[in-house]
């Protein structure tokens, strides 16, 4: 019996979560005693793959078919229900990015596994089958029974705490005949897979607090100082003032980085649903009500125009 | 053409939740029910692409499962301009049984193109989807942020983090929407919404489905700890707590 744990990289780098998905099948696993396997799909390393041993991997599947390199939903589906099966699979681990969306949902049909998607917390009890999930965009929880006896997770950031539990790990290459997707791709552009919003542990975003298109270079000069990306509120990317891809909330992206400072950001419910699970909330804002204020760790109430340059000069000087 | 929106019914996203005191339930006391944000954007595309296509889309329906209360919902996707709306009249308790009573709906239909919303504003699942693809054993094409009618088929832009990959599809498809989609939700006109009086609902008897999941209980988010505050000039003593106390630089 083993946990499978489907692994995304980008460009071939492990994506940020990706320990956070062994370590959480490898504290799964602890109770149950089954068998960590991590899966990795498409143009990675095996150094880098096999990194994940550290975490608890004990077995990792690399699988070279080409017809994965692009989301094919079928495709994946295909893949990871024939390598599920064969490994005696019992429950499968991936995360809840758009990848785990494309994918999840097939493989929880052909596979009759019980989907929870957005786990926030290891489960809280075995059997029954219990884990804990957001709803309502992080405006309540529920804990749900999965009901089947294979089971589908899909975690948010920051569902577990990492571990380090380093165990030797087997390889494995794997392959399959696929079956030509039926789409056909007339075009692909990649974007800097550097400093992207989801990896980053550092955001600073803006509002429209900021006032316009051309107030943002204290915004952009905070993010480098610090190593972060860039964000933004809806209504600036609406107006323009920003790319859409720095778009974060409901409707945006999702972002769980170690530190987000919001600069005027008012804190819409909608907004907060993209951000709330930071560790760490910095707000700047005029009004000293703004509803941003109440999920905030840090906050000063006063004009992003002087206090954003003052805030860059006293981080600079940390050595 | 014929193209099926899957619509969601969901508390608007403003509506403060509240579940009954055992907290196993929903508290709807005082909800405004709104289509979810998400189906708005790929029901407003749906009918930008009729209008558009010189009478090659003939006919948009939108499908939902849910009870008689919820019908006030489809008469606004039909005053925003759906042709027909159909309700399977069913209360689903997970993603995988509106999934099944969707596809069962949909095997009685003849249609080119189904549209789902990436996620539903309620339960957050992101599934229905991508189930109702692989029980009607349908492609389906994820994180659509453009769709455009193209000769026979249908030209799809899929967005992700790291890229965007452009695809042309023959139909019949399902395709996830995601932002860009369409950009803002169609507001209903007047004419609009007396015409929604006269347009067809349909109602289909749901038949009891199996399902995956059980919500055992709810749960409130506990407060956050409150937010300690620097004045504008101690921008110094700020830099200093993120470094010493919460060590995120
Ligand atoms: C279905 C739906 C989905 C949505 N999805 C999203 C989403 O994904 N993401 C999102 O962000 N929004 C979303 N919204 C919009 C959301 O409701 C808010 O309108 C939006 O987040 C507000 O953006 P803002 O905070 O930048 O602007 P505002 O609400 O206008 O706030 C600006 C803030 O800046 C402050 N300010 C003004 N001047 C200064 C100054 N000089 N210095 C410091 N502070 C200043 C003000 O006090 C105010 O708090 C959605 C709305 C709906 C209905």
């Amino acid at each position: 019996m083993s946990i499978i744990v489907y692994i995304e990289h980008l460009e071939g780098k492990l994506k940020k979560q990706s320990r956070e998905l062994v370590s959480y099948a490898s504290q799964l696993a602890e109770k149950t005693s089954q068998k960590v396997t991590a899966v990795g799909v498409g143009d990675i390393s095996r150094e880098e793959l096999e990194s994940l041993s550290r975490f608890g991997a004990s077995k990792i599947i690399h699988c070279s078919n080409p017809e994965a390199a692009t989301l094919e939903n079928q495709v994946y589906t295909q893949l990871l229900a024939e390598i599920f099966e064969k490994e005696s699979g019992e429950i499968l681990i991936l995360a809840n990015s758009f990848t785990g969306k494309a994918i999840a949902p097939r493989l929880s049909v052909r596979l009759k596994a019980g989907l929870v998607a957005g786990v926030v917390d290891l489960p809280e009890s075995l059997d029954p089958f219990v884990v804990k999930k957001k709803i309502f965009n992080g405006k309540a929880f529920a804990h749900s029974q999965i009901l089947t006896k294979s089971k589908i997770l899909s975690l948010n950031s920051n569902a577990c705490e990492v571990k380090e539990k380093p165990v030797e790990s087997e390889w494995e290459e794997f392959s399959s005949q696929v079956s030509a997707p039926k789409a056909e791709i007339v075009d692909v552009s990649k974007m800097d897979a550097d400093n992207l919003l989801t990896e980053s542990s550092i955001v600073v975003s803006g509002g429209r607090g900021m006032k316009g298109a051309d107030k943002w270079k204290p915004i952009e000069e905070l993010a480098s100082l610090l190593k972060g990306a860039t964000a933004c509120s809806k209504p600036v990317s609406d107006e323009g003032w920003r790319p859409h891809e720095e778009h974060v909330g409901q409707t945006g992206k999702t972002i769980a980085p170690d530190l987000y400072i919001a600069v005027g950001i008012s804190g819409a419910v909608q907004h907060l649903a993209g951000v709330s699970s930071s560790k760490t909330i910095v707000a700047i804002n005029s009004d000293k009500d703004a509803p941003i204020f109440e999920i905030a760790d840090y906050g000063i109430v006063g004009d992003a125009h002087e206090v954003l340059p003052a805030f860059i000069q006293s981080v600079s000087k940390l050595d | 053409m014929h193209i099926v929106v899957c619509i969601s019914h969901v508390p608007d996203t403003t509506t403060k939740i509240r579940f009954n005191k055992e907290l196993t339930q929903l508290d709807s006391q005082g909800v405004k029910w709104v289509i979810n944000p998400w189906d708005d954007l790929t029901l407003t595309r749906a009918i930008d692409m009729k209008e558009a296509s010189g009478g090659k889309i003939t006919k948009i329906s939108v499908i939902h499962v849910g009870d008689a209360t919820t019908e006030p919902t489809l008469r606004k996707a039909l005053a925003m301009g759906a042709d027909e709306a159909i309700r399977v009249d069913a209360v689903s308790s997970d993603s995988y049984s509106t999934a099944s009573h969707l596809a069962a709906a949909l095997k009685e239909l003849e249609y080119d193109l189904v549209l789902c919303g990436i996620e539903s504003s309620d339960y957050n699942s992101s599934a229905v989807g991508g189930m109702l693809a692989e029980i009607l054993d349908l492609y389906s094409v994820s994180s659509v942020s453009a769709i455009e009618l193209k000769d026979e088929g249908f030209v799809v832009k899929r967005e992700q983090e790291t890229g965007k990959e452009t695809l042309r599809i023959s139909t019949p498809f399902v395709a996830i929407g995601q932002k860009g989609i369409a950009i803002d939700p169609r507001i209903p006109s007047m004419r609009g919404v007396m015409s929604a009086r006269t347009k067809p609902l349909k109602v289909v008897q749901g038949e009891s489905g199996e399902s995956y999941i059980h919500t055992m209980v709810y749960e409130y988010p506990e407060p956050k700890g409150s937010c300690r505050f620097f004045q504008p000039d101690e921008t110094d003593q700020l830099a200093d707590a993120l470094r010493r106390e919460a060590k995120v630089i």
